[in-house]
């Protein structure tokens, strides 16, 4: 299986960037390289921005409007919620060190016992069920994910900090890697096609995030009032290529987060941000 | 509540620099329900007044077309720090608020 | 609003008023209906009671060149004219383009920010009455439908 996986994605590797037999560290330096000559205006640290790095006008929106954001009733609720304890008392500070703070850039993680990626909304759901609580429903607007909104805001200024150890976990980040550059979906695009072989393009009158970056700052509100937390945006990206989403929280999605955070290891997250 | 209004007043030279803003859906009476096919009725935001140390220094009026949980932003000569902002807002439905806040 | 038609309302209302024909929250604050439901700016105008305007490079509108989202586009207004009374803000190719009007008094600056929505690419004008004449001024704002954005 391993070699006909690794002859796909020979077949389907569309740049020099990320070669088949690489550790992950060895993909993000070789990201990091290819946007140094793709991009080279932009320095390490403008990559949290994305598209926003590459346009003043854009920038300026994104100044003014963070300035006063019209979504921070949306972030003040998402607080109330982390701040309210369960009925047993405990909150969901206590299921996390440092009381939740600093912590959203080690998500998600591989949990070699467990056998699987663990995202941070996961870790959520276990600190309600252990608690004797119900767990949230992944992508659900008024309870994960305005939770997260706020949550991750806590972590605002960490550098991702992903780390890819086990032979497990790196198949795992491969199994991400490989979603990532194969192409998909009626139109026929991986991510990559457009987030790193275009990246700056302008398509439909956008330009082209890179993919350098990316993870950092989730989840966004779309127009200022619209929250799409990060496998949202997944299965978005997907629908825009014409191609079956998968669920978010599902195996694929986490593995995928899993691949596309450790590219932007060492960037600063901050979550809540406005965009187009 | 003056929790749907938040008031950032500063001082800037001699004038006060005031920025509001404002928990509102700001419907604009143009959107339909996506499951019934009804049209959304407008409930927006239509007079909002400010006033300083209580003498009304803005009077505005605003259609549908303020974007959801609107922003303003203007300038008061003659503040000093200390100095009271009072903004208060009333929609079509009739919902009111009133918020104040001291320059920073 | 023109100041005769104010007075005139506001003595019709007052008067109706005690005779007890409309509910005390009629003394709310008044909203130009009219103006604000034209369909087109020359009505907006109408509705407004605003006359002729001379364009003015001391209003100067900061404002995307592309708006990032039609449903946020902030704008700022800074009028230099010295005694600026009102700032009125229209959208021109939204359903209504009339979208705020702005009085000011006891100090207040001839400058006014905020957030509009834009269903197209339109001018964003602004009408300042400033000593009892109106001037104006505006700026193009482009509003695309981005294909790949949410």
């Amino acid at each position: 299986m391993k070699k006909t996986v690794l002859a796909l994605l020979g077949s389907v590797f569309l740049t020099s960037a990320v070669p088949a037999h690489a550790t992950p560290e060895q993909d993000r330096k070789g990201i990091i390289e290819f946007y140094k000559k793709r991009l080279p205006k932009l320095q390490f640290k403008d990559y949290v921005y994305g598209a926003l790095a590459l346009s003043t006008d854009s920038m300026n929106q994104y100044k003014a409007i963070m300035d006063f954001p019209p979504f921070g009733n949306v972030i003040e609720a998402g607080s109330k919620m982390w701040a309210t304890p369960f009925k047993n008392g405990k909150t969901y500070a206590s299921c996390f060190p440092n009381g939740g703070k600093n912590v959203a850039g080690n998500y998600p993680y591989f949990d070699d016992k467990l056998g699987k990626v663990v995202t941070l909304e996961m870790t959520i759901n276990q600190c309600r069920k252990d608690n004797g609580e119900a767990e949230y429903k992944y992508g659900d607007g008024a309870t994960m994910d305005t939770l997260t909104a706020y949550a991750r805001t806590l972590s605002d200024g960490m550098p991702m900090n992903i780390k890819v150890e086990s032979p497990a976990a790196v198949a795992a980040y491969e199994a991400g890697k490989t979603h990532y550059y194969t192409r998909r979906g009626q139109l026929n695009f991986a991510c990559a096609t457009c987030h790193v072989d275009n990246a700056g393009n302008i398509i439909r009158t956008e330009i082209l995030s890179p993919s350098l970056g990316a993870a950092t700052h989730w989840p966004v509100f779309r127009g200022g009032d619209n929250l799409v937390t990060l496998q949202e945006r997944f299965v978005g990206c997907n629908k825009l290529v014409r191609a079956v989403p998968f669920a978010v929280g599902s195996e694929e999605y986490n593995n995928l987060e899993y691949f596309f955070s450790y590219m932007s290891n060492g960037l600063p997250m901050k979550a809540s941000v406005f965009r187009k | 509540m003056a929790e749907l209004t938040k008031i950032r007043a500063k001082m800037d030279g001699n004038t006060a620099d005031i920025k509001v803003l404002i928990t509102h859906i700001m419907e604009t009476g143009q959107r339909k329900d996506a499951k019934t096919g009804q049209i959304i009725p407008a409930h927006f935001i239509q007079n909002v007044t400010a006033a300083l140390n209580g003498k009304t220094v803005l009077s505005a009026e605003w259609s549908v077309a303020i974007a959801k949980n609107p922003f303003l932003g203007f300038k008061a000569k003659g503040a000093k720090t200390g100095d009271k902002i009072v903004i208060s807002w009333e929609d079509n439905k009739g919902n009111k608020d009133t918020a104040e806040e001291t320059i920073k | 609003m023109n100041p005769l038609r104010r007075t005139t309302l506001k003595s019709t209302i007052a008067l109706a008023a005690l005779a007890g024909l409309l509910p005390a929250r009629v003394f709310a604050a008044e909203w130009n209906k009219a103006a604000f439901e034209a369909k087109n700016v020359a009505e907006a105008l109408k509705g407004l009671g605003l006359g002729a305007t001379a364009d003015s490079k001391d209003i100067i509108i900061k404002a995307p060149e592309i708006a990032e989202s039609g449903s946020n586009v902030q704008i700022e207004v800074t009028s230099n004219i010295p005694g600026t009374q009102s700032i009125t803000i229209l959208a021109e190719k939204n359903p209504s383009p009339l979208t705020a009007v702005f009085e000011l008094s006891n100090g207040a600056e001839g400058y006014i920010s905020t957030r509009i929505k834009m269903s197209q690419t339109s001018n964003v004008r602004a009408i300042v009455k400033a000593g009892g004449k109106l001037y104006t001024a505006a700026r193009e704002v482009k509003v695309t439908i981005g294909g790949c954005g949410g």
